[in-house]
């Protein structure tokens, strides 16, 4: 049993918890986009994909919960980390400079972390947990983007997560051992191509959504 | 000869118990061609002949080696020269009327002794740790029945050029060892030398640096640019590598 506590409860086995249910969140990501896009066909298509994933039943409950799993690690370990980071340097500098290597992303993880929190908790509530009525969800959502409130609320919350997957999608690879002479480069680039193809994606609906409606 | 006036703004702190503060002291007719610590002399001797305690900073080879000098200058560790040591850093890259905020390296770890002193034996523990291979006295063996790609040689010695400075951790955000960690792990452990004890010495190393107070690794990158010796982050995911194979697949607890 100690080898599990000296292996994940050390600097690295805690950056392996927030690597892989990182990956997975950007895996999820991918596949709510991809889902989302349907958006796009209107009212029928979009509200026939959510009765089909509804219809996945049991198989849909355990992938929530899973999800719901990996975000209480991804956000426990993270604000331990945060915490303990803290720690390690009581006394502060009182001249800050960057010698270049940090990112807007790097920067802000624990800021960007928390504010993709608070809107993920607000969507759930917007579109999750909610009473869908007869209308069906595609009239909940096109609802919700005819106002301009909501639609820019979207495009700041995916902007932040933008900022956060340019630097948790290269991290994750770092942290797993991935850094490769060859491919390093086409990594970092890529978490940044990733991110904003990501944001911009989700970004896009609720404007289009809202034009529609 | 040109000589530039420039004035420091340095930390003074005079026991580890002393929360200390800034002092602002003029240094004049710097030479150029002085080194960063030959200024911090220049200041020191006046201090000394107005009766005042002069500035306590550590060095020793003063020619980029050894890995005892370092202060964060405005900010940065070693100052704003990319691969440089503080001892090395010369003052023609400062302009004259300059000011410069002169602060320890800051980590729970690192504790101030006086004014830039720091005591950085936890990166001495780190070692202590694992930072060794074992080699049997006796008859040298023959130098060459043990094959080693040059490209191998020259990664391991890539990372055995870190001098231990604990630059790395200065300019971490998170006060983490991780460059320092990930260099001794790779210099040791890409030689067939090291490799009896790679499993439990990465094992050790990264649980001692845990144990002495360093932060976790968040990947900002900070240390790679700042590293006098400029160590690459692949040492990093080396380690990450390495210790994960051993806490997974080595029978090592
Ligand atoms: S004094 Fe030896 S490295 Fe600077």
């Amino acid at each position: 049993m100690s080898w599990l506590v000296g292996t994940f409860g050390t600097a690295i086995g805690k950056k392996l918890f927030m690597s892989v249910t990182g990956l997975c969140f950007c895996l999820f990501l991918v596949g709510h986009l991809a889902g989302n896009t349907l958006l796009l066909s209107g009212a029928d298509a979009f509200n026939a994909y959510a009765a089909k994933l509804q219809s996945l039943g049991a198989l849909l409950r355990i992938m929530e919960a899973g999800l719901i799993f990996f975000a209480v690690v991804h956000v426990g370990t993270g604000l331990y980390l945060f915490y303990q980071n803290l720690q390690a340097r009581p006394v502060r500098y009182r001249v800050n400079a960057s010698g270049g290597g940090q990112t807007l992303g790097s920067a802000t993880m624990p800021y960007t972390g928390v504010l993709i929190l608070a809107f993920l908790l607000f969507h759930l509530v917007q579109f999750t947990f909610v009473d869908k009525g007869d209308a069906g969800v595609y009239a909940l959502v096109a609802a919700a983007f005819a106002q301009p409130f909501y639609v820019g609320l979207y495009i700041l919350a995916m902007a932040v997560v933008g900022v956060h997957v340019s630097h948790g999608f290269w991290s994750a690879f770092q942290t797993l051992g991935m850094n490769h002479d060859k491919y390093f480069g086409l990594l970092r680039m890529g978490s940044v191509v990733f991110a904003v193809v990501l944001a911009a994606g989700f970004a896009f609906l609720p404007v289009f959504v809202g034009w529609v409606a | 000869m040109a000589t530039i006036d420039l004035t420091l703004k340095i930390w003074r702190q005079n026991s580890p118990r002393d929360k200390g503060r800034f002092e602002t002291l003029a240094a004049r007719g710097i030479s150029t061609d002085m080194s960063f610590l030959e200024m911090l002399d220049v200041v020191n001797e006046q201090l000394t002949l107005d009766g005042r305690e002069p500035i306590c900073f550590d060095h020793d080879c003063r020619e980029g080696i050894c890995g005892m000098c370092g202060a964060v200058i405005n900010g940065r560790p070693h100052g704003p020269q990319r691969g440089t040591t503080l001892c090395q850093l010369h003052m023609r890259h400062f302009a004259d009327g300059d000011t410069l905020a002169i602060e320890p390296f800051r980590a729970r770890a690192f504790k101030v002794v006086k004014d830039l002193v720091v005591d950085r034996s936890a990166l001495d523990k780190v070692m202590v740790a694992g930072g060794y291979i074992a080699a049997n006295t006796g008859s040298a063996p023959e130098a060459n029945a043990t094959p080693i790609a040059a490209a191998t040689a020259e990664l391991a010695m890539d990372a055995a050029a870190c001098i231990g400075c604990g630059a790395c951790v200065a300019a971490c955000p998170n006060a983490s060892a991780m460059l320092f960690v990930g260099a001794k792990v790779s210099h040791l452990g890409l030689l067939p030398q090291g490799r009896p004890e790679a499993a439990r010495r990465v094992l050790a190393m990264v649980r001692e640096a845990d144990r002495q107070g360093f932060g976790n690794c968040t990947n900002v990158t900070e240390c790679e640019v700042e590293c006098p010796k400029e160590i690459s982050i692949a040492n990093i995911a080396r380690m990450n590598r390495e210790f994960l194979k051993a806490a997974i697949a080595s029978r090592e607890r």
